[in-house]
């Protein structure tokens, strides 16, 4: 067992590409699920047509990168109306579901050989990232402490993405302070006794679907230039799923909780995976376990987690439990 | 300053009320609301058939009628909870169909449910906030900065805290709504349509559920509203409690307004007590009746609860 | 199991790139499954060259239709099946594509699609949908495809939507249900050998075995103590992906096929044509709705499931027993999933992801006929199905499914209750 491995990936991945990504998609999720009640099974699509907005506008019609942040963006908030429109004034299962076909759908425009010559089918985008590189104000060389250290590439990224998300946190922060927060907890609670008082229930709605969707549309264009690729199925609805279950784990209607369930999340699943795969090739586990299917066994865990969580302790790790709309007692 | 003390009002309410005739529909000398040739259909049932009513200014005017009469779907269209098929009706002269409830509210008619929705994860506090209309801090990009909300927050927490302490509920401030007991619930739902500042109050069984002990307190606070210049329209089944407070009565059945008066003798019209009798209920409640129905209520809401969630 | 391997570390996003190094070093490849009509064709010879025109190598197929040409490097690559060696019936769908230029990215597999056809059927070139009776026989041969999976889609739909019905449960997990049954029947079938039909059997018990024991240990705990929907919502997720990931932990994430009726050469009724398990699988699919239905219609228990869904309280103070109802519900549930996943292994392949899968289109077409309605659930499916079929005419099959689910948001849209569903009373 190759336990100082073990110790470094796992350090890493706290701060991490993956832990920036979810933290950004997980806190547009608890801006719609967690203060507002709405269920939006398809963040990945946000991700992903911010993501393809900027890599496609770059890398097929040869534009400027700022170009493609801006397309990036108008993609997500169309996207956010486009669903909005005709389901946020039905039942809030409604939306969970044409939410979670909405994003089945980008998927699958993304990687069709019919579209490729746009999107590139199911090898996607490269080679749009060169003008983000090369703002880069870090040289070239290692940034860390030890072992846990990242290259300036990476170091790069995660700065960015760290920025973004104390930002947004700040953001979500003073939101939820003000009366435009109360309106969407009121609205959580009771949609109906929010309009007898007058609110436009609707509009708080769209504000808060586009609002968490431009929130994990960052998270999108940090997934595609931390990898300098997108590919249509790191979009799949799976990834929205964990993304619940970070906002679930954290405690939703929390601010930072998104963040720390996220880093939580990433260390438990790194540890839990390189463990077993260690153990795995030291040996130490039954024959049933292989290299080959050893991987399945965390996500087993995510699952099992997320059940057990909303049975046993719904509000998460910081969550009030007199203030959240997850009961599951 | 209960209405018993402070007469004033009432006796003007009655004095508009003295002569009208008891025919449905008949005009008022001076009408907030009017309502003409309202229809909503479910399938194949007409839920609501109302030809013509009129509700008069700054009175108590109360609703009644036996089960399935359509009252709540009848406030439902006025309030833009529900479209109506047909039909139209003017608040102080403004035509409303077809306008979305949040408009009706900030028009200045303001409704309560028959199933309290105090918003039981936010604090009683916020609760009646949340009534205020025109909040600069409900703007999405002023609510970033608090600068430019702050003051106005103040002086709505002030108007808030005058309303709880009417109502009783200024220990409570600071709890959750969902901590308050049925009847406390009810007056913070009073309280927080309060907020809003409305002209026309519309109660859709305020005493539903509460205990009585509450009861002569939530009276009395209805009658208040009256004599604050309000106009007060309430869907109820206890008679003792129309008697008491109301100063005109609408009696619906079948989805059709069938008569009109006052409440000391509308019991006694054929009409009315022909509907209630074809509802299995003779004219006035006797206190097992109103049991009964009390029941039959908590079955229907139990029903309406699984329903939604 | 390396394509197991390959896909799964895309779920894992880019986790691989950052903490470890790539597992898709595998190499670059150039790949395929051939098929007629859903039937692997074997004994085919396929031919790659560099873009040079130097041979790289050829590879034929094997029984399951597939076969692999391993490539030295990335770039462009011309690959040609030798059209001699197709089966007598079988024939390029468009002649003129029997070489087909492609790009391999840096270690990645790169899929190669022949299209094939019956014989005779195939377009020559430009000449293929002018000719109107060809269109109308393409048309009448995607109808019966379309009931095909849109029967599938009903029985897993059934479930689905009683079970919603009477519980209000949206359940993420449904689409593990039929998962479950194919892969019990593919133990059955392949691991102990016993014929399909009797594997199927064994499989449907077990599925109702366990839908019952779902019901008895686990969301019928969950109702009792009160968990609000959405809780209940998410948890299926939660279950969904626990279960998704011990099948892809103990079936490995490449799909296989049943043991029998693999090969069966089609039969030609009418303008269709078809193996014949089809044929009888659509018989047995449709059998069982209509046995269901009559249930439904005719028993107490079946009365009983319909009061139920329509008002909980109001049937419970009539006396019925709703939680027995309920358990009913979800063991019938559970069976006729098993059921559908088995004729979805039949028709498709058995994999871990195939329930997921198709749970989108069991929730269009339950969301079309009407949320909790079971008749309307029966029509929105089969309309599903048809509809994805029958797509393929105007859109590539690639997107088949999309046009479904933008369909299912136009409903939304423009009547939510469905097509058989009634408008909801407010207040």
């Amino acid at each position: 067992m190759d336990w100082n491995t073990i110790f470094v990936t796992t350090v890493k991945a706290s701060i991490g590409l993956e832990t920036v990504v979810y933290a950004l998609a997980a806190i547009g999720i608890n801006i719609q699920f967690g203060y507002a009640g709405l269920l939006n099974f398809g963040q990945a699509a946000f991700l992903g047509v911010a993501a393809y907005g900027m890599a496609v506008t770059v890398a097929t019609f040869h534009l400027p990168f700022w170009l493609g942040i801006l397309i990036g963006l108008a993609a997500t908030i169309v996207l956010a109306f486009l669903l909005g429109i005709p389901t946020l004034r039905l039942r809030a299962d409604y939306l969970a579901i044409v939410t979670i076909a909405a994003a089945e759908i980008v998927r699958l425009v993304f990687r069709s050989v019919k579209f490729s010559s746009v999107f590139g089918g199911s090898d996607g985008r490269q080679n749009f990232s060169g003008d983000f590189f090369a703002m880069n104000p870090y040289s070239p060389g290692t940034y860390g402490i030890g072992p846990i250290s990242f290259n300036e590439r990476v170091t790069w990224v995660l700065t960015v993405g760290w920025v973004l998300i104390a930002i947004t946190c700040g953001l979500v922060y003073l939101l939820m302070k003000s009366p435009w927060g109360r309106v969407l907890k009121a609205i959580r609670e009771d949609e109906d006794a929010v309009r007898s008082l007058g609110k436009n229930v609707f509009s708080y709605k769209m504000q808060a679907l586009v609002l968490g969707g431009v929130v994990g549309c960052l998270g999108g264009f940090l997934f595609a230039l931390g990898q300098a690729s997108v590919q249509p199925d790191l979009f799949s609805t799976e990834f929205t799923f964990y993304a619940y279950t970070i906002v679930i784990l954290g405690g939703a209607a929390r601010v930072f909780s998104p963040v720390v369930g996220a880093a939580l999340f990433w260390v438990l699943l790194v540890f839990v995976g390189n463990t077993l795969s260690e153990a795995v090739s030291a040996g130490l586990l039954p024959s049933l376990f292989t290299v080959n299917n050893i991987g399945a066994v965390r996500f087993m865990l995510v699952g099992l987690g997320l059940m057990l969580l909303l049975i046993f302790r719904p509000q998460g790790i910081f969550g009030d439990k007199r203030e959240i709309a997850l009961d599951a007692r | 300053m209960h209405a018993d003390t402070t007469p004033a009002r009432k006796a003007a309410a009655l004095a508009a009320f003295a002569g009208l005739d008891r025919e449905p529909g008949v005009a008022k000398p001076d009408p907030i609301l009017v309502v003409d040739k309202v229809v909503r259909r479910f399938g194949g049932l007409t839920a609501v058939d109302v030809d013509h009513v009129e509700v008069q200014r700054g009175s108590i005017t109360a609703l009644i009628g036996p089960n399935g009469a359509g009252k709540t779907t009848f406030f439902n269209q006025l309030t833009g909870f529900d479209s109506a098929d047909e039909g139209s009706w003017a608040f102080n002269g403004k035509q409303l169909k077809g306008v979305p409830a949040h408009r009706v509210a900030r028009a200045g008619m303001v409704r309560t449910f028959q199933l309290t929705k105090a918003l039981s994860k936010l604090t009683v506090m916020e609760n009646m906030r949340l009534g205020a209309q025109n909040q600069r801090g409900e703007n999405f990009f002023r609510a970033l900065i608090p600068g430019s909300w702050r003051r106005q927050e103040d002086e709505i927490t002030e108007r808030a805290e005058e309303l709880l302490e009417r109502f009783k509920l200024d220990a409570k401030r600071d709890d959750f709504a969902g901590s308050l007991s049925g009847g406390q619930r009810k007056l913070l739902e009073m309280a927080r349509a309060l907020m809003v500042g409305p002209e026309l109050v519309m109660l859709d069984e305020p005493m539903a559920g509460v205990n009585p002990a509450l009861t002569q307190s939530l009276l009395g606070h209805v009658k208040d509203l009256r004599e604050e210049g309000m106009t007060v329209l309430f869907v109820e089944h206890d008679m003792d409690m129309v008697r008491d407070i109301s100063d005109w009565v609408i009696v619906m059945a079948q989805g059709n307004v069938i008569a009109e008066g006052p409440p000391d003798t509308i019991m006694s019209d054929p009409r009315v007590i022909d509907a209630y009798l074809g509802a299995h209920h003779d004219a006035p409640m006797s206190a097992e009746e109103f049991e009964e129905q009390l029941q039959e209520a908590e079955a229907e809401l139990e029903s309406e609860i699984e329903e939604k969630a | 199991m390396r394509r197991a391997v390959i896909a799964f570390t895309a779920f894992l996003g880019g986790l691989v790139f950052l903490l470890s190094s790539p597992a898709w070093a595998d190499g670059e490849a150039l790949k395929g499954t051939l098929q007629n009509q859903g039937q692997p064709v074997n004994g085919v010879k396929i031919s790659v060259a560099g873009e040079d025109g130097n041979p790289v190598g050829d590879a034929t197929t094997g029984a399951d239709g597939k076969w692999e040409v391993p490539v030295p490097k990335a770039g462009k690559y011309k690959v040609t099946l030798d059209q001699s060696t197709l089966p007598k019936d079988v024939g390029l769908k468009f002649q003129n594509r029997a070489t087909l230029d492609v790009q391999v990215y840096e270690g990645s597999e790169r899929n190669v699609l022949f299209a094939l056809a019956p014989a005779g059927k195939q377009g020559e070139g430009a000449a293929q949908t002018s000719d109107s009776s060809s269109f109308w026989d393409r048309v009448a041969q995607l109808t019966f495809e379309g009931f095909n999976l849109g029967l599938i889609i009903a029985l897993a739909a059934m479930g689905l939507s009683l079970v919603f019905g009477t519980t209000g449960l949206t359940n993420f997990a449904h689409g593990e249900l039929l998962t479950f049954g194919a892969m019990c029947a593919y133990f059955f079938n392949v691991v102990i050998g016993l014929p399909l039909i009797v594997a199927a059997v064994i499989s449907v018990v077990i599925g109702g075995a366990f839908g019952y024991s779902q019901d008895r240990f686990f969301w019928g705990v969950l109702r009792r103590r009160g968990s609000s929907l959405v809780a209940m919502m998410i948890i299926s997720i939660g279950l969904a992906l626990f279960l998704r990931y011990v099948f892809l932990f103990f079936f490995g994430g490449e799909g296989a096929s049943f043991a029998d009726y693999n090969a069966q050469p089609g039969i030609q009724v009418g303008p269709i044509s078809a193996a014949p398990k089809n044929f009888i699988a659509m018989g047995i699919e449709l059998a069982v709705l209509i046995v269901v239905g009559l249930a439904l219609l005719k028993t107490r228990v079946g009365k009983a499931a319909r009061a139920v869904a329509d008002n909980p309280a109001l049937a419970a103070s009539s006396g019925i027993n709703v939680d027995g109802v309920i358990r009913i519900i979800w063991t019938v549930g559970g069976a006729v999933a098993s059921l559908a996943g088995v004729m979805l292994g039949l028709s498709q392949n058995v994999s871990y992801q195939m329930g997921f899968q198709i749970l989108l289109l069991v929730f269009a077409g339950v969301t079309l006929g009407g949320l909790g309605t079971a008749f309307g659930a029966l029509v929105g499916s089969i309309v599903v199905g048809l509809f994805i079929q029958l797509s393929t005419v105007v859109v590539p099959t690639e997107l088949k499914t999309v046009g479904a689910l933008l369909v299912l948001i136009l409903v939304m849209l423009f009547r939510p209750q469905g097509i058989l569903g009634r408008r909801e009373r407010i207040g």
